[in-house]
């Protein structure tokens, strides 16, 4: 089989058809009971979050939504948080510190929302606050690329102990529109860029950035959604023992030195 | 789409109209014109106050030796990781090509210098960013000096100054430099739970991915009047919004009403506030009144 380009898996994770976070929620979780608002402005739906059950055990799920059609999508804001969708996502995370349960973070985001009001909100904050308090969470995170990971919107449910990502998702530092506007000054050479930037999950194990591809149907998770949440719990549950096993101190420190020796510089 | 354009055309028109009146056989370097204000003043003035608006007080970008020179103890400034330099990680075409010649125009070898100095006589870890190295990007490079001049402050038990300016993400490194904003902030959590005092001193511009890292985690935030501090890029905004946004958006002050900036403080001041910070959270210097 030929293999599938970074642009052809763009077209896969786009598709309206392709399961999405509430369809994996559903099928992988038990119980799931959403849990809303960031207690200081609103809820932003574009980030869902809440507590269910995993195997028996009690877990914290947050994640971004993409809608399926245009009505749902306009409601989750095309899956692009405001500041308030991460600091849900900080409140939920924290409460799930305190009660000791495990946090799994669902991505698939074209990215933060670029907006004045997320301006005004403190988006950069909202984002940088999260990286800091996910890096020292004292329980296990566990985060699962299932479309797109869209830059820093990603990253802000993207500090984890394991990262791993669905077979034909992505996920970059700029959309590839944005860097064929930077590489060639030309936003319509998006194909060369997609296969330029080195964005699929393969790339992203090489580059040491993700710890796991979870392989999805021929043709792509919606061909058959209940084999895709199968293997997603069968990862969940290897990944999730592993980690709970783990002491505080060795988790943090694992967890720190993950992203810590991610670069490559001359010295 | 066209909304889009329209937006930018008038923007350009707004830039050019004005000077180009006046440009008539006028050298280019001899005014600068204040991207706050529009205003064009004289260069050699701008100079003089010190790469400062005269008109509206917006503080233009500094190299990061100028920096150095009017922020620490002369003589006291010792570098950390002098010779990191850039790899390519992602073979991204022309980027190592452009990293070579950046670094011969501008003698730095990437965006930040860090090391240690003494401000006033308080001793403490600073880094500057430098704009002037592809826009100031975050890339391995950037982020691993970060990281270990965070690393050496918790070791050396010394509060992090750091001098933000920046672009954003590197994106010529791809997603490896998405991944220093995650690193970079894990660093600044390590410090906080040492206990020890980072403040960071927004200058122009602070944009995109360090923004949404090490720039908003300070413990205390400065910034330089009218400079500008946002996450997204402007123009993406108004091609959203399809609105010509205020000019105040983003600026300094902007942060500040919205709650985002702790003090604007002038060139001049500075360092000043910077001693009297470090002086207030000098555990020897406190008194202690809990016998």
């Amino acid at each position: 089989m030929d293999k599938i380009t970074a642009w052809e898996k763009l077209s896969i994770i786009h598709n309206p058809k392709r399961p999405n976070a509430y369809d994996y929620i559903s099928n992988v979780f038990e119980h799931y009971y959403e849990m809303c608002g960031d207690r200081l402005y609103s809820d932003d739906r574009a980030i869902t979050g809440g507590i269910a059950t995993f195997q028996k055990l009690p877990v914290t799920v947050i994640a971004t939504v993409r809608g399926k059609n245009i009505e749902q999508n306009k409601e989750v804001n095309f899956s692009m948080a405001h500041p308030d969708g991460y600091r849900k996502a900080l409140r939920l995370a924290k409460q799930a510190e305190k009660f000791k349960r495990p946090v799994i973070c669902l991505i698939d985001t074209p990215g933060a929302y670029c907006g004045v009001q997320a301006e005004e909100r403190g988006q950069g904050e909202a984002i940088a606050r999260n990286l800091k308090e996910f890096m020292r969470l004292k329980t296990p995170i566990i985060s699962i690329v299932t479309g797109e990971g869209g830059s820093g919107g990603a990253l802000g449910l993207g500090v984890c102990d394991e990262l791993a990502m669905l077979e034909n998702a992505v996920y970059s530092v700029i959309s590839p529109r944005g860097a064929a506007n930077i590489l060639w000054r030309d936003p319509h050479k998006e194909k060369e860029a997609a296969n330029t930037m080195k964005i699929t999950a393969e790339d992203l194990m090489k580059l040491g950035v993700a710890d796991k591809i979870i392989s999805e149907p021929v043709g792509g998770a919606h061909n058959d959604v209940n084999l895709v949440c199968e293997n997603i719990v069968e990862y969940l549950f290897e990944s999730l023992k592993k980690n709970c096993k783990k002491s505080l101190e060795n988790l943090l420190e694992n967890r720190y030195n993950k992203f810590r020796k991610i670069g490559m510089f001359n010295e | 789409m066209e909304d889009l354009f329209k937006i930018v055309k008038s923007r350009v028109k707004i830039d050019i109209k004005s000077p180009k009146k006046n440009k008539v056989n006028i050298p280019s370097d001899l005014l600068f014109k204040c991207p706050r204000c529009q205003t064009a003043i004289f260069k050699e003035e701008f100079v003089n106050a010190g790469r400062i608006c005269t008109r509206c007080g917006y503080h233009s970008r500094l190299t990061a030796h100028q920096r150095l020179e009017i922020t620490v103890d002369k003589g006291t400034f010792v570098e950390y990781d002098a010779n990191l330099s850039s790899v390519n990680p992602i073979d991204f075409p022309g980027y190592d090509e452009k990293v070579k010649s950046l670094m011969t125009k501008t003698g730095l070898k990437d965006a930040i210098i860090t090391g240690e100095c003494e401000i006033r006589g308080e001793r403490c870890v600073i880094g500057i960013m430098d704009s002037h190295f592809m826009m100031a990007s975050m890339g391995s490079v950037v982020g691993e000096k970060i990281a270990r001049a965070f690393e050496r402050a918790i070791e050396k038990k010394l509060p992090v100054i750091l001098f933000t300016a920046s672009g954003g993400a590197r994106m010529q490194e791809g997603i490896v430099s998405l991944m220093q904003m995650a690193k970079t902030s894990g660093a600044v959590a390590l410090h906080s739970e040492a206990g020890l005092f980072y403040c960071t001193v927004l200058t122009d511009p602070t944009t995109g991915g360090v923004t949404a890292s090490f720039a908003s985690l300070g413990d205390i935030i400065l910034a330089e009047p009218k400079v500008l501090v946002g996450f997204a890029g402007r123009r993406v905004i108004e091609g959203t919004i399809k609105q010509r946004l205020p000019d105040e958006f983003q600026s300094a002050e902007f942060l500040k009403s919205h709650g985002f900036v702790d003090m604007i403080v002038e060139r001049k001041r500075m360092r000043h506030v910077l001693y009297r910070l470090l002086r207030f959270h000098k555990k020897e210097a406190i008194p202690d009144w809990t016998k």
